[in-house]
């Protein structure tokens, strides 16, 4: 299928996005049906505009317009690229899960070794007997289309009690220009278990590709669990992703987002706070530039008493990019003792970028501590100068005063490595900005 | 050549004229000090020197080693030797001392077409600084000046002044807040820096920590000018007799 051919005549394009690559997309004949089903919610919907209320301030129409076609399954030259751009962006001493264009490359990951650790198994192998990796709640258009199109993920079982010795790292790859990948994982985590999950998403060489991922994660009582998703996509590629997590009794679980890349990203969480005595950190930073567009929107769900939930959010708009914060807090009734805070910062480095925060609180338990906070402002001028009178060029010293802003919301990474990993990017961004 | 000459200085903040036409001359290994009733415009002459913007320049002009300053970026006259330690240091959370001290040292030193400082002798050099100013390694590991005492504040100052190594030093009420220890251990900071190729200027209402600097010059601000230089004993005259006779010179 050619691009030219989805740009044509609503409704008769979108259909082609899904026929020509239904055979090859993984399924029992009810697993294609269940797709069929969702690809047609998602015809019904289209894609997400600025009257659908969750979606206001990330109109795609008007930002993406079109879905691209499935890419390619990557070839040998394509591996090649990718086995490199793994090298680049694989976080020493992690065990390595890589998915190219969508589909996953054994021959680029550490099974053996992360088998002898916790279940694996692709989403392919999963999608070929059963659609139930397919269902999620909340649904919307994006998810429908993600549940219609998905071709492969992770499949992870980590049992009770694991103490997996290594961090896990996810790796997406793109290396088709103008194509699409959707990916949907699965991550279980036992009773007791600690483990550190890694997502990454990366371009091999690729320009104007797409991405819609979906992960489902489940984290069972008393576990101990980071989960850090790093988005350092092409300045032109489009990334959305849409994580459903469901949280035991007595969890830690930590959560950090960053996002570097993109011309427009949405990450989209939906957690849920189902047993009690849990601690949910959930902290992400964006950096933005050129005209970027990056959107964060979270949902975590207080059902049930004596759960903290924590958000920190640090958003850097550079140039006319345009950052979206919204995060919403549902308490309900039964979830007395309910401690959740949100703070959200965003630093504007120039008169045209944008920030737009909605921060919302859906209370139905009485005896609750619950909260929000947000500010916008400039580099503080005052700063500036001490640093320049120290030797420091504008740039620089704006560097540094970016750094320290993000770097509260860096810090709740508790893993050096991984910090430092992460401090990495950011520093590479900034330099982007030179 | 002078190191430092100001000639006929005015300037101006926010459509008021603070600096009237203000005159001075400091040579390499001179110790000058300003001393002037609050208001007279210490503060927004050594902001001048280092480049803060928001002052506007009307006449007169600064050299430095007979280069234009007014033309240089403040980081550009840091890495020629320019160095004010601050009335008021700022606090900077998330960046930590150390970190600031490495970057400003090694941008200077870049400016200049030197190399970096390696992390060992740069880190050897800033502990044999600290522990002759009397300041504890786990301060550096704070963001700068947050949480400091006003009197670590100028301490760090003074720490940054003997690491970057600059040829005019600016120390802006440097002994204010400070108790009379920390004054002596910061005074003796400055002596030790005190080279012949290194001038002082120091801006202070207090005979008593000219006791410990010995100036030079001593040069009387009023109202946005020089009113009155002379030796050392013209501080000891002003301790007795106050500013009263230049404030309408
Ligand atoms: N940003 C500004 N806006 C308006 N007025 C200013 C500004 N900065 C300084 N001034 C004014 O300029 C004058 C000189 O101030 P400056 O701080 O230079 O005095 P100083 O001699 O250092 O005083 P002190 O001894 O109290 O430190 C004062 O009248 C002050 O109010
Ligand atoms: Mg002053």
């Amino acid at each position: 299928m050619n691009v030219a051919v989805a740009k044509t005549g609503n409704g008769r394009a979108v259909s082609d996005l899904f026929t020509s690559a239904e055979g090859r997309l993984p399924g029992s004949p009810s697993v294609i049906a269940a797709r069929r089903e969702a690809f047609e919610t998602y015809e019904r919907l289209g894609l997400p505009h600025r009257r659908i209320e969750e979606w206001k301030y990330t109109d795609l129409r008007a930002l993406v317009g079109e879905v691209l076609p499935l890419a390619a399954n990557p070839d040998a030259a394509a591996l090649k690229r990718a086995a490199d751009a793994v090298k680049a962006h694989a976080i020493a001493g992690a065990r390595k899960l890589v998915l190219v264009d969508g589909v996953f490359a054994a021959d680029l990951s550490d099974v053996k070794a992360l088998a002898a650790e916790a279940g694996f198994r692709t989403s392919r192998e999963t999608l070929e007997k059963d659609a139930g990796l397919l269902t999620t709640a909340p649904t919307d258009a994006v998810i429908s289309l993600n549940a219609a199109m998905a071709t492969d993920g992770v499949v992870l079982d980590i049992a009770d009690g694991a103490q997996l010795s290594a961090p896990i790292q996810i790796i997406h790859i793109a290396t088709a220009a103008s194509a699409s990948a959707f990916t949907r994982s699965q991550v279980a985590v036992g009773k007791g278990a600690r483990a550190t999950i890694i997502e990454s998403f990366v371009a091999a060489g690729a320009k104007a590709y797409q991405v819609n991922d979906a992960v489902i994660v489940s984290i069972g009582d008393n576990a101990d669990v980071a989960h850090i998703r790093l988005m350092d996509d092409a300045p032109d590629a489009v990334n959305i992703t849409s994580q459903f997590v469901t949280v035991g009794a007595n969890v830690k679980f930590n959560v950090f987002n960053m996002t570097t890349g993109a011309a427009v990203s949405r990450l989209q969480g939906f957690f849920t706070l189902a047993g009690e005595g849990s601690e949910l950190s959930v902290n992400g930073v964006n950096l933005l530039q050129k005209t970027e567009h990056g959107d964060t929107t979270l949902v975590v769900d207080h059902a049930v008493p004596n759960c903290v939930s924590r958000e920190v959010f640090r958003a850097v708009i550079d140039d006319r990019a345009h950052s979206v914060f919204q995060g919403r807090i549902i308490v309900r009734p039964d979830a007395q003792k309910t401690d959740g805070k949100m703070m959200i910062r965003a630093l504007l480095l120039s008169d045209e970028a944008e920030a737009d925060n909605k921060p919302e609180l859906e209370i139905f338990a009485d005896d609750v501590s619950c909260g929000h906070g947000a500010t916008a402002g400039a580099l503080d001028d005052s700063l500036l100068f001490y640093l320049k009178a120290r030797g420091l060029p504008e740039k620089q010293a704006q560097a540094l005063l970016i750094q320290a802003f993000v770097g509260e919301a860096i810090e709740q990474i508790a893993d050096d490595d991984l910090r430092e990993h992460v401090i990495g990017i950011a520093e590479r961004w900034l330099e982007r900005r030179q | 050549m002078a190191l430092l000459e100001v000639k006929d200085l005015k300037v101006r903040v926010e459509e008021r004229e603070i600096l009237h036409g203000l005159t001075l001359t400091v040579n390499e290994g001179e110790i000058h000090a300003i001393m002037g009733p609050n208001g007279s415009g210490k503060s927004t002459l050594s902001h001048v020197i280092a480049g803060k913007p928001g002052y506007e320049v009307t006449d007169g002009q600064i050299l430095f080693m007979g280069e234009d300053l007014l033309e240089m970026a403040p980081e550009e006259r840091a890495a020629k030797g320019v160095f004010l330690a601050f009335q008021y240091p700022v606090e900077i959370p998330g960046v930590t001392t150390m970190n600031f001290l490495r970057t400003a040292l090694n941008a200077q030193r870049k400016a200049r077409g030197e190399t970096e400082l390696m992390v060992p002798d740069f880190l050897k050099k800033v502990r044999e600084v600290s522990k002759s100013l009397n300041i504890p390694q786990d301060m550096l590991k704070r963001g700068v000046n947050v949480g400091f005492s006003g009197g670590e504040k100028k301490r760090n100052e003074v720490l940054q002044m003997a690491l970057f190594e600059p040829s005019l030093c600016i120390l802006d009420e440097m002994d204010s807040g400070l108790d009379i220890d920390a004054l002596r251990i910061a005074a003796d900071g400055v002596n030790a820096l005190h080279s012949p190729k290194r001038a002082m200027v120091v801006i202070t209402h207090y005979q008593r920590l000219l006791n410990y600097i010995v100036p030079d010059f001593v040069h009387v601000m009023s109202k946005g000018r020089v009113v009155k230089s002379g030796a050392k004993d013209l501080a000891l005259e002003l301790e007795e007799s106050g500013y009263a006779q230049y404030e309408d010179a």
